[in-house]
């Protein structure tokens, strides 16, 4: 996914000026001329110079679309894929706690397979496994306090 | 403490029967990681950190040395064997290791690429051992202004080196620090960018952060990869130690160039491993008495920037542990590491751990060493590790990510974390906005801003301070220098095109 460099730089304007207004709201070090807004400031004048910079290079270039999409994005399996990764994430932040690790794990990881063209007999079997494999290292040996949720009562 | 007492301290510390394990484990993580295409060294790092982050400080680095030499060698194995790099660091010559495998040369290729990267390794931890103790007495005497100008080196030249366009490389960089400014740790401690978000106080986690930068992302390359996979040209590989000598004897000025090379741009902030190897093998071509057999499948390259590649990881950690400042993306991660231990880079590491630091000299000595044995085993399995489906191993990798972002703090903010900056780092790579200089940025933020805002007090309106003591006004000149050289340059063109017109 190709972004026209006069579109990155007009949004990279906005986050400057975002930045430097919300900076003008800080309030000084008493007795010192600079406070926390001194540094977050420099930095937001130095990228809004950049992006009106990128600006400017972008419109004197060759004329091109504000967004190229790459070949992936016309393949429908490609966009899946992508779309899935992003969800797999969003499903752990959302459902972990509830359900537990190793059910949202076993979930996130039979997805993915499936979408990748794992065959079918062996996306139950190595996504188990896997996640059992991971329970162990972090739980066992780590001692991370992974979730059990769902499980709760037969946790081991 | 004297010398052969600190190397006895550091020794207990290494020869540590759990050390050594963990020693291991890593070797065989990085050797297998480098090998698969698509997972780089830099990602090996970034997974092995989650399970660092449990360990005392000593195997925890031991963990992370170890990988990145392993998997940056390793990285050679399916260039030579399907023409794709395993990591960008063999990138520079793949295309001869290939045409050497089809000349029924590969164990030639191989060979070379690990007797000399264990050679260029220890090479640059000679070095390493050598300038980092000396460094640090002379780095004692910084005050903040030697700091504030330092940095700003450091930052330069993670922007001119190495980036094809200095404008995003410096805008990345912009970005990386002002996600160090998120959180209350400023000079005034005011909390800044945190949305109102209590997760957000601490600062955005460096460890999540890595991960979504080096791992997710890569996993989102992979799964919209359209390109076929690649076949495998060869079965069977033969003793990849024979002819090494012969080559050692052939090509000293080479070995030694290289190596030279790769530490010098290693010790460069932002430029690592994949530059030191893509110079050293313009260099090798330039000084070759057989430039033409270049790019037919000649030894000579592969020699030279294999000991390039593998020095340049020990020369990194010279500025890493000295100054604080990562010499490239790993020792960025690294520096992490350190300070989540307790173990602030900076010259008082040397003055207060001593032997934590010859511990690390002593790390790169055994990890440059064992690469020898697991690499030659690496190389005779070589053709099993590269038949591992991605499409089992890259989702594994996803959800150890999730996990991993997940326990630093035992909240799911850190898997947004990850996303988030998984995602910002796709986006920047397939538009030209390199990664590295953004992470120099975030880890670097919070020692710049400090020293500026201490300097500029010190300051008190007089400029002319940051320029009063000799070193500062030193580094001062170089790095203003290095920082109008473009625009002065550019300047200097238009005003002589000019009378031509």
């Amino acid at each position: 996914m190709r972004i026209h460099d006069a579109l990155s730089g007009f949004v990279l304007a906005l986050l400057a000026i975002a930045v430097l207004v919300t900076v003008s709201q800080y309030p000084p070090t008493p007795g010192q001329n600079v406070g926390p807004s001194a540094f977050p400031g420099l930095l937001g004048i130095l990228l809004l110079g950049c992006s009106l910079l990128l600006i400017w290079r972008g419109l004197r270039g060759e004329r091109q679309a504000l967004v190229r999409l790459g070949d992936w994005t016309r393949s429908l399996p490609h966009v899946v894929n992508f779309l899935l990764v992003i969800a797999a994430l969003l499903f752990y932040i959302f459902c972990a706690n509830f359900l537990g690790f190793i059910i949202t794990g076993i979930l996130i990881l039979s997805a993915l397979f499936y979408s990748l063209g794992v065959r079918i007999l062996l996306i139950l079997p190595i996504a188990a496994g896997a996640t059992l494999l991971i329970h162990t290292i972090f739980y066992k040996l780590l001692r991370v306090p992974l979730p059990w949720g769902l499980l709760q009562g037969m946790h081991w | 403490m004297d010398f052969m007492h600190l190397f006895g301290a550091a020794f207990q510390l290494v020869f540590d029967p759990y050390v050594l394990l963990v020693m291991f484990c890593a070797a065989v993580f990085g050797l297998f990681v480098g090998a698969i295409p698509g997972l780089t060294a830099t990602m090996a790092t970034a997974l092995l950190v989650p399970i660092t982050f449990f360990m005392p400080p000593i195997p925890a680095i031991a963990a992370i040395v170890t990988a990145t030499a392993m998997a940056i060698f390793s990285g050679d194995i399916p260039g030579a064997l399907l023409r794709i790099p395993g990591t960008p660091a063999s990138a520079a010559y793949t295309d001869e290791a290939y045409q050497m495998t089809l000349k029924g040369q590969a164990e030639t290729a191989l060979g070379a690429g690990l007797v000399f990267s264990a050679i260029g390794g220890l090479f640059g931890t000679a070095v390493l051992v050598t300038a980092a103790p000396a460094l640090a007495e002379i780095a004692l005497k910084f005050s903040s202004f030697e700091y504030f100008w330092l940095v700003i080196l450091g930052l330069s030249a993670a922007v001119f080196i190495g980036s094809s366009s200095v404008l995003k490389a410096v805008i990345a960089l912009l970005i990386g620090l002002l996600v160090g400014c998120v959180g209350l740790e400023n000079p005034g401690g005011y909390p800044r960018f945190t949305f109102g978000n209590t997760e957000l106080m601490g600062g955005v986690s460096l460890i999540p952060m890595m991960v979504g930068m080096f791992a997710i992302s890569e996993v989102l390359r992979f799964v919209v990869k359209t390109d076929p996979p690649a076949r495998m040209v060869v079965k069977r590989l033969g003793n990849v130690f024979s002819g090494m000598w012969a080559l050692a004897v052939k090509y000293p000025a080479a070995i030694l160039r290289g190596s030279v090379l790769g530490t010098l741009v290693g010790i460069q902030p932002g430029a690592g491993a994949d530059m030191a190897s893509w110079m050293s093998y313009a260099v090798s071509k330039k000084f070759s008495r057989e430039p033409e057999k270049f790019g037919t499948g000649h030894v000579e390259g592969i020699v030279e920037s294999g000991a390039a590649n593998n020095s340049a990881l020990a020369g990194a950690w010279i500025p890493a542990l000295v100054f604080g400042i990562p010499g490239d993306s790993i020792t960025a991660i690294a520096i992490g590491v350190l300070y989540l231990k307790g173990l602030n880079p900076g010259p008082t590491l040397f003055l207060n751990n001593p032997e934590n630091v010859y511990a690390i000299f002593l790390v790169f000595i055994i990890a440059n060493i064992i690469m020898v044995p697991l690499g030659w085993l690496a190389i005779r399995l070589a053709t099993n590790i590269l038949r591992v489906p991605g499409n089992i191993l890259m989702p594994v990798i996803l959800l150890f990510c999730a996990v991993g972002a997940f326990a630093i703090n035992n909240t799911v903010f850190g898997v947004t974390v990850t996303l988030i900056f998984g995602l910002l780092a796709f986006v920047m790579e397939e538009n030209g906005f390199p990664v590295a200089p953004a992470i120099l940025g975030v880890v670097l933020g919070t020692m710049l801003e400090e020293n500026f805002v201490t300097s500029m007090i010190k300051a008190d309106g007089n400029l002319l301070v940051f320029f009063e003591r000799p070193i500062s006004a030193g580094l001062g000149v170089v790095t203003l220098t290095i920082l109008f050289w473009p625009a002065a340059s550019w300047l200097v063109r238009q005003l002589r095109a000019r009378p031509a017109r």
